[in-house]
């Protein structure tokens, strides 16, 4: 088990008296899914956003692949490779969805800053082309020319995975990817989801519908009330008896 | 190098076209003087290097006249120390008000929206009241900076032996800058900064700068430095009006404070909306409607509308006379607040919006008539 590259060593986080995350420990191995579940409220969000750096933890350490996340700007740990697919789709609706996947890939190029006023987006065939092709990927290239704001919310979805993936990230999060889908759009982003997994790529997913966690996850973790109380393979977790409880709750 | 579009060509060249020819077709409209063409062109370059910052990053400034002032200080001290050659002038103010932009840049972006607006505000108005109190040995208070026949004018001084009487005249290496040479010069650098702002428009850099207004945590989340972005475009408009400062005192090479006051940055934030926020060519269109405005509306007096209404009957021009009178001459405030009420209820991509919904409806009309369709392929006929 040497290629675990995502650590969350004991992370403690609280707003005003409510704690968030209790103690929390994590190891995901690279190149997996791994699912985390559990029920509204249990900090399932508070968990990706101390990881990509929107909150900092108070206690405890995330690092990724030996490089300590804690304390990094969003930018900085973007730059490392870890992307972030959002709840609510975080694209740039004045744009077209080409520009929305070029500009991301100009930050791949070109580092978090780079004073390049003086070419023209015109002669950035490569960029271009590249960004094309991942529109293709996520199925929406015919639409390219069109303003991002004027998608359907899966599309919007789609898009920012898109967005996402021209980063070519080395650990990508997902929070609930399918919620708010239609069945057949939420089956297209299974089977979109399971293309990139043979990438290599690490991802984290969060996500409610059993059907999506089971078709993707290779392992899975169960968060309730801020701690982890199981973990393991989809089909352990499953017939684990905390995991009911916790979902079913004191509803009887 | 073929960089842009065709689009953007022909866009570039009937910009340049229409600045150059601005003596022509200006004077059946009244303002085809230079002075005045002169103004066109300086406001023109003041609200294009504004609709920078406001029109891509989405951050409103109110502090821009700052870097006016600083300009016009930079090139009148230029002339008086150095030369009376405008070249260093406009150099020495592009260069001050860009240096003064990255301190109040750097400190106004640590935030966003109207707190922004806040800080460049204040900021603005420190520098206008330390131009009347601290600042009096640099820019001479309420008396403003003037040239002297005691100034040492270093440079000229080693070329020129003889001394003149009254006060010398700005030149570009010899042209006096006056008239409608003075005009052509600030066509010319007008121009210059179109294609710059054009470029950067369609540039990566100006990409990014879209992406800010647009939504600043997607930046951050996809590994991008948003600040030294913002504060790059906040230095770029800085320098624009510093470059606009500085011209205005190429024409008329004195500085006062006033130039700095909360007003005059209010003027240019008027002039790109009214012409169209993030557009190329409406900054330039709203600096001259407002400066067309101020000069040339304003001088319609009762006399001028009395004129102009005399083929009405006597009856009717009397009424009609003073009603018009109130929305000209003095009154030519009044309009102009109508028509920017207007213009932000009914068209808030300003006129550029407006020129193409026209557009887009005379296409729609001329369709039928002049496409290849056969009557009887004309739906409803």
């Amino acid at each position: 088990m040497d290629n675990l590259v995502l650590h969350l060593d004991n992370i403690n986080k609280s707003f005003g008296g409510l704690k968030a995350l209790t103690d929390v420990n994590l190891q995901v191995e690279e190149g997996t899914t791994h699912a985390i579940i559990g029920p509204n409220g249990a900090g399932k969000s508070t968990l990706l956003n101390v990881c990509v750096g929107r909150l900092k933890p108070d206690v405890g350490h995330v690092t990724f692949d030996g490089q300590e996340l804690t304390g990094k700007q969003p930018h900085e740990i973007a730059q490392i490779g870890v992307a972030r697919v959002f709840q609510t789709p975080e694209i740039f609706p004045e744009m077209t969805l080409l520009e929305n996947v070029m500009l991301p890939a100009f930050s791949k190029r070109d580092g978090a800053f780079r004073m390049n006023a003086h070419h023209q987006l015109s002669s950035q065939a490569e960029i271009r082309d590249e960004a094309e092709h991942i529109l293709e990927d996520v199925g929406l290239k015919e639409q390219m020319l069109n303003e991002a704001g004027s998608l359907s919310r899966g599309d919007k979805r789609r898009l920012e995975l898109g967005m996402c993936l021209i980063l070519h990230p080395r650990l990508l999060l997902l929070d609930e990817p399918t919620a708010g889908m239609s069945r057949h759009d939420t089956n297209r982003t299974i089977d979109l989801l399971k293309k990139i997994k043979s990438r290599g790529m690490t991802k984290i997913i969060i996500e409610h519908d059993m059907h999506v966690v089971f078709s993707l996850a290779d392992k899975v973790s169960v968060l309730a009330r801020g701690q982890i109380i199981a973990g393991g393979s989809p089909e352990e977790v499953r017939e684990d008896e905390r995991v009911k409880e916790a979902y079913l709750g004191g509803a009887h | 190098m073929m960089n842009f579009t065709l689009n953007d060509t022909t866009r570039f060249l009937l910009f340049a076209a229409v600045i150059l020819t601005m003596p022509i077709w200006l004077i059946p409209l009244g303002g085809g003087y230079p002075d005045l063409m002169q103004k066109f062109a300086i406001y023109g370059i003041f609200a294009i290097g504004f609709n920078i910052l406001f029109g891509l990053t989405g951050y409103l400034s109110f502090g821009h006249a700052a870097f006016l002032g600083v300009g016009s200080y930079a090139a009148v001290w230029s002339f008086k120390l150095f030369t009376m050659n405008v070249i260093p002038a406009v150099l020495f103010g592009v260069l001050f008000a860009g240096l003064l932009a990255f301190i109040i840049g750097f400190l106004s972006l640590r935030r966003s929206g109207i707190y922004f607006s806040i800080l460049t505000l204040a900021f603005a108005q420190m520098s206008y009241n330390l131009a009347y109190s601290v600042l009096t040995p640099v820019t001479y208070g309420e008396t403003g900076l003037q040239l002297s026949q005691q100034d040492p004018r270093l440079i000229d001084n080693l070329f020129i032996e003889e001394v003149s009487t009254g006060l010398p005249s700005t030149t570009l290496f010899g042209i006096k800058m006056s008239g409608y040479s003075g005009f052509y010069f600030c066509a010319v650098i007008l121009i210059l900064c179109f294609f710059i702002s054009m470029r950067i428009f369609r540039s990566p850099f100006g990409l990014m700068l879209k992406g800010i207004k647009s939504n600043q945590n997607r930046m951050k989340y996809t590994g991008l430095n948003t600040r030294p972005y913002m504060l790059t475009a906040f230095v770029i408009s800085g320098m624009y009006a510093g470059l606009a400062g500085s011209l205005l005192a190429v024409t008329d090479p004195l500085a006062g404070a006033e130039r700095m006051q909360w007003t005059a940055s209010g003027e240019v934030v008027l002039m790109t909306i009214l012409g169209g926020v993030g557009t190329l060519v409406g900054p330039m269109l709203g600096a001259g409607l407002i400066k067309y405005f101020e000069n040339i509306f304003s001088g319609f007096d009762n006399n001028v509308l009395t004129n102009a209404f005399s083929f009405l009957p006597d009856s009717v021009a009397e009424v009609v006379v003073p009603v018009v009178g109130l929305f000209v001459g003095g009154g030519w405030h009044l309009t102009l607040g109508i028509l920017f009420v207007v213009i932000v209820i009914y068209l808030p991509g300003g006129i550029v919006e407006g020129l193409s919904r026209l557009m887009a409806m005379l296409r729609k009309r001329e369709r039928p008539v002049n496409g290849n369709m056969k009557p009887q392929d004309q739906p409803g006929e």
